[in-house]
């Protein structure tokens, strides 16, 4: 089990520096990082002192590990916007994305995973039949067209609900929800698959034979088995929450992360979509490597191998 | 009890199930779809660019524009042929790229092993740690948006699945007696992987490839609806969407069509691929 924690922890650092290697090589690529990450009319004894920080007259290797310490310490360069910097920008906008993003992981699970789970068992009949077409349709619209259909109908035929802004808990109503329904459809074919594969296997019928109570199948022996490949896809979908978030933001003017990210790459607001993108990946990789730490508690077999692949 | 009603019905399906009705519509509404992207100057009743002040905003059934025109007066319907094509060109380009590089690096992990398997999965990890869209608009701010940049861009999209599945299944070939047997006659590597063990796995990579064709047809959307994809004069569906955005109360045609649009190609090119998936390789 130490075995599988070192390794996996070892993974996620190294995907955690890959990413910072990206980053550095995209930015050097585009130009003399000085001026992209402090913008055109800095005063020069600014930009001596970052180059000196940064140590940009060294040679590419120093500047490579000094730019990786430079990221230890949070320091991302100046926004082009207001000269502040960049990773407080990004600090502000995060809450009003969680306000999005957790309410919407939360709908997913739970109408996703119980929608299938009830499909696979009902297979055939005709609540499988509309689980498995509102799935489809609500993993096949794309959020953006979702996004807009729910205004076109809440916001601007019946004028029920604010179609952007987010001064009250009711404007977070038709965000929130056009996050989720594509999630819900995922989950919920995913589900329904994962537990089909498991209702055929041979363990499910030999307790059925021995005479364990149908109920019982169910929850001892179907689930904890369906369990392990859902919870991989739910790994998944923290990375599409993010996504989601960024057009769904753009949709509904809501003041959070996602937005920031695209007035910044707009605008070429460097600094602040490298930090952007170091802080997705560095959720990413914590999620990541929580459905794995998750994956050999709940599947015992796996902590005996290294690698999972 | 349960396991004797699942499995039975599904493969009696199956077997019976030719070609159903819903796989004939969405093959044909995807044959529809390649003939407007093929014959778009045919078919297009309107240069795209064509202004037309004085019939700006009509609706949808007016003659002569059966889908309305836009907030300058461009003809829905011909613009809406224009981006069929762009989308289609883009992700099918897209698609053919990111197969081609992650089968040839999948099999460079099943052939050399070590250090070039642990920079492969190194690779995938990264990509898989970097959800696309945010990857694409790193890539973007950085260089700016131009149409060769976006095809070699969504060229990235998906590029570890190959590698992952090209990678497993090739380990595997390799121990199985037709690869052994043409090594010892004396076959080079690139003849052993290309003339045996690729057909071996073409099917599975086929399938993923209509599952990847979808996925880079929503990104590239979504890309260009957020103004950062595909930069007008061109026209593509995702950013007829963005523009359509902002005549939703007055004029929602504009955005409604260009939707519909994307909503049933990817629905199709789904139906047709989990029909596909069924016929070819069940397994994945």
């Amino acid at each position: 089990m130490i075995r599988f924690v070192t390794s996996r922890l070892f993974r996620a650092g190294l995907t955690v520096l890959s990413v910072m290697t990206f980053a550095f090589v995209v930015l050097r690529m585009s130009g003399d990082p000085a001026q992209v990450l402090l913008g055109p009319d800095v005063p020069q004894n600014v930009v001596q002192d970052f180059r000196d920080r940064w140590g940009l007259d060294d040679p590419i290797w120093r500047q490579y590990l000094s730019y990786l310490q430079a990221m230890m310490q949070g320091d991302f360069g100046l926004s082009m916007r207001d000269r502040s910097p960049a990773i407080d920008l990004v600090m502000q906008r995060i809450p009003a994305t969680l306000q999005l993003t957790i309410p919407a992981l939360i709908l997913q699970l739970a109408f996703g995973i119980p929608a299938g789970i009830y499909a696979a068992l009902k297979q055939g009949t005709l609540a499988d039949r509309s689980v498995i077409v509102a799935a489809i349709v609500g993993f096949t619209v794309p959020s953006f067209v979702m996004g807009l259909l729910l205004v076109l109908i809440f916001a601007v035929t019946l004028g029920a609900l604010p179609s952007g802004g987010a001064s009250s808990w009711q404007h977070a109503i038709l965000p929130v929800l056009t996050m989720s329904i594509g999630g819900i459809g995922v989950l919920a074919r995913f589900s329904r698959s994962a537990m089909i594969e498991v209702m055929g296997a041979p363990y499910i019928r030999t307790a059925s034979a021995k005479g364990v109570s149908w109920s019982d199948v169910v929850r001892n022996h179907a689930l904890p088995n369906a369990a392990v490949p859902i919870v991989t896809i739910v790994g998944f979908m923290v990375g599409s929450l993010i996504a989601g978030a960024i057009i769904v933001e753009t949709i509904f003017s809501w003041p959070g992360m996602g937005r920031l990210l695209i007035v910044s790459v707009t605008n070429r607001d460097l600094a602040v979509v490298q930090c952007i993108l170091l802080l997705v990946a560095a959720v990413m990789v914590v999620s990541n490597l929580t459905v794995d730490l998750l994956y050999g508690w709940l599947d015992p077999r796996l902590r005996q191998t290294t690698s999972a692949h | 009890m349960t396991v004797t009603t699942v499995n039975p019905p599904r493969f009696a399906k199956r077997r019976r199930a030719r070609l159903p009705f819903t796989v004939q519509l969405a093959l044909f509404w995807l044959l529809a779809m390649v003939i407007c992207a093929l014959f778009v100057d045919l078919l297009r009743p309107y240069p795209i660019t064509q202004m037309n002040l004085s019939t700006r905003l009509a609706p949808p059934g007016t003659p002569g524009h059966w889908l309305g025109t836009d907030e300058l007066g461009r003809d829905v319907l011909s613009r809406l042929i224009q981006s069929v094509r762009s989308s289609l060109v883009i992700a099918f380009g897209a698609t053919l790229l990111s197969a081609f590089f992650g089968t040839l690096l999948g099999f460079m992990a099943a052939k050399f092993r070590g250090v070039v398997e642990h920079v492969v999965v190194m690779l995938a990890d990264f990509q898989a740690a970097l959800p696309f869209l945010i990857m694409s608009l790193a890539v973007l701010a950085f260089f700016g948006s131009s149409m060769l940049l976006l095809v070699c861009l969504m060229g990235f999209y998906g590029w570890e699945r190959y590698a992952r599945i090209t990678r497993g299944l090739a380990i595997s070939a390799s121990a199985q007696g037709y690869a052994a047997a043409v090594v010892q006659l004396g076959a080079k590597p690139s003849r052993v992987y290309l003339r045996h063990i690729l057909p071996n796995v073409a099917s599975t990579l086929i399938v993923s490839m209509t599952l990847t064709f979808p996925e880079i047809i929503l990104m590239e959307s979504s890309l260009s609806f957020l103004g950062l994809g595909v930069q007008p004069p061109d026209t593509s569906l995702g950013n007829m969407v963005g523009f359509g955005r902002e005549y939703l109360t007055t004029a929602p045609w504009i955005m409604l069509s260009p939707a519909v649009v994307i909503v049933l190609t990817t629905l199709a090119i789904s139906l047709a691929g989990d029909w596909l998936r069924d016929r070819l390789d069940p397994t994945l």
